[in-house]
């Protein structure tokens, strides 16, 4: 693992056992010793779990042009957010598909947070410089600096109280703090997640993330919380159908296709990049959407898995598990429109095998945010 | 340290054999279990199909992604462990208890190319 770059929490990681591997450039722990990826999924779902996402880019966006900026950039409507609210949107290209989903996080009219995927830092960085000539804005790419952890699951609240004094149930779903002390550490906060659990998105300094970790395992002791890696993660985020930038959406995938319509306002007033495109693929009518499948038959369908209906090739598979949490055999696909009705019958590839596969919700586990 | 047991032979792939007679029962190590992770699935092959050395004669699938199985010897299929189909997961539990298939062998000879248990030991140190 040359070249590898670790988060300051790295030897945290080797302490509790981490199964390190290469993520987008960052030695990270898919799982921990004496758990496993079903177990870490288990305890986010019913206690708490914390994840080392450091490796996520940070971007600031400030000046008198930062909302107008950051409104041009994306699909969804920065407009109507209060004051340290957080919103879920994507960057897109002129032809619609997907540049990369992030969090924006507003403190004033004058001040954003951009959180974006770390895999995307480098290319999303660079979008947003040579999209940012003309706007009135400074942009600082903060990431080397920043040190995330999030901490998930339905006791999360309780263990985070612990450590500091400001009250969190004031911290409404998709709502930010700043400078909230955590155990002596200065962080910013938000009600944010991946995991469709309640819980925190903590971000803190590099020198401070290790205190602020275990003091977090110490005040979650007899809570249940445990270190949970990029295992389950993924596992957790596809139950609740959170779309993976590189499974869900891509260059080739629109958000529309994604299915995530509902971040997408095609309405507002101001021009966006993609505006257009995006107009004009739901005036056309979707060509391909995305669905959740239930497997009928013996096997489990990957990423890339394609899709039948009898001869013809109707679709491919973005993600696919069996869900931890239901024990069910599924997969999220990109299909053919005329194929995504429910109950609509089809067969995913495995190998040499072709298996039934009935489209069905694509929530496989219902979300249990505290709102 | 994962578990090795004495008076097997095993494989560069984290495979364990048992031989009985003239047939090699074939298993994953607790290292491959334990680097696999939660297994939840196997695919095996049908009784009678034939496989070379280092054929893929099947498939294990852990929560993350899918392993192929090699065959560790040639020959001929004569049993599959079915009872793995509906609990994969005793793989984890039991690994060198949950044997996935038998093989006919057609060579005995190739089990001198295998390691031993002590073998084995340095074999996967140096892995780790």
């Amino acid at each position: 693992m040359e070249n590898v770059k670790k988060t300051a929490l790295y030897d945290l990681h080797v302490k509790y056992g981490g199964k390190i591997i290469e993520f987008c450039g960052w030695a990270l722990p898919t799982q921990y010793e004496g758990g496993g990826i079903n177990a870490e999924h288990e305890a986010v779902r019913t206690a708490a779990g914390m994840f080392d996402v450091s490796h996520m880019g940070e971007v600031e966006v400030k000046g008198k042009e930062a909302e107008k900026f950051i409104n041009y950039l994306v699909p969804n409507d920065i407009t109507v957010l209060e004051p340290n609210q957080v919103l879920y949107t994507q960057f897109c290209y002129p032809h619609g598909g997907t540049v990369d989903d992030l969090l924006v996080y507003k403190y004033t009219n004058e001040d954003y947070l951009l959180v974006i995927n770390a895999a995307n830092v480098d290319k999303d960085y660079a979008w947003i410089v040579e999209n940012s000539k003309g706007f009135d804005v400074s942009l600082k790419n903060i990431s080397p600096e920043v040190s995330e952890i999030a901490l998930q699951g339905p006791n999360a609240e309780k263990i985070l109280q612990k450590l500091t004094d400001t009250d969190l149930a004031q911290v409404k779903f998709f709502y930010c703090k700043k400078d909230v002390n955590i155990g002596g550490a200065s962080c910013l906060i938000s009600r944010t997640g991946y995991t469709g659990e309640d819980g925190f998105e903590i971000y803190t300094s590099n020198e401070d993330v290790s205190a602020v970790w275990e003091k977090l395992m110490e005040a979650g002791k007899d809570l249940g919380i445990k270190p949970a890696g990029l295992g389950c993660r993924d596992t957790l985020r596809f139950e609740v159908a959170l779309p993976l930038y590189g499974n869900e959406l891509g260059e080739d995938i629109s958000p529309l296709e994604a299915g995530l319509g509902y971040f997408v306002k095609l309405d507002k007033e101001a021009d966006f990049i993609g505006k257009e495109a995006l107009k004009k693929q739901k005036a056309e009518g979707l060509k391909r959407k995305l669905v959740g499948l239930e497997l009928k038959g013996k096997g489990i369908a990957r990423h890339e898995c394609e899709v039948y209906s009898g001869d013809k090739k109707v679709g491919f598979v973005t993600t696919g598990y069996q869900s931890p949490s239901t024990g069910k055999v599924v997969a999220l696909a990109i299909v053919d429109t005329e194929y995504t009705e429910m109950g609509t019958q089809l067969e995913i590839q495995i190998r040499k095998n072709r298996v039934p596969a009935e489209v069905v919700a694509k929530k496989f586990y219902n979300k249990s945010y505290k709102k | 340290m994962s578990k090795i047991v004495q008076g097997l032979y095993y494989t560069t792939h984290h495979d364990w054999v048992k031989v009985d007679g003239n047939k090699a029962y074939v298993g994953a190590t607790d290292y491959a279990q334990h680097a696999l992770g939660d297994i939840v699935y196997v695919e095996l092959p049908e009784v009678g199909e034939e496989f070379g050395v280092e054929d893929a004669y099947g498939v294990i699938e852990s929560v993350k992604a899918a392993s192929d199985a090699y065959a560790p010897l040639s020959g001929k299929i004569v049993e599959v462990n079915s009872e793995l189909e509906d609990a994969p997961e005793s793989i984890n539990e039991a690994p060198y208890e949950k044997w996935l298939v038998a093989i006919e062998m057609s060579d005995a000879s190739e089990l001198e190319k295998l390691m031993d248990a002590s073998a084995y030991e340095d074999f996967c140190n140096k892995e780790a």
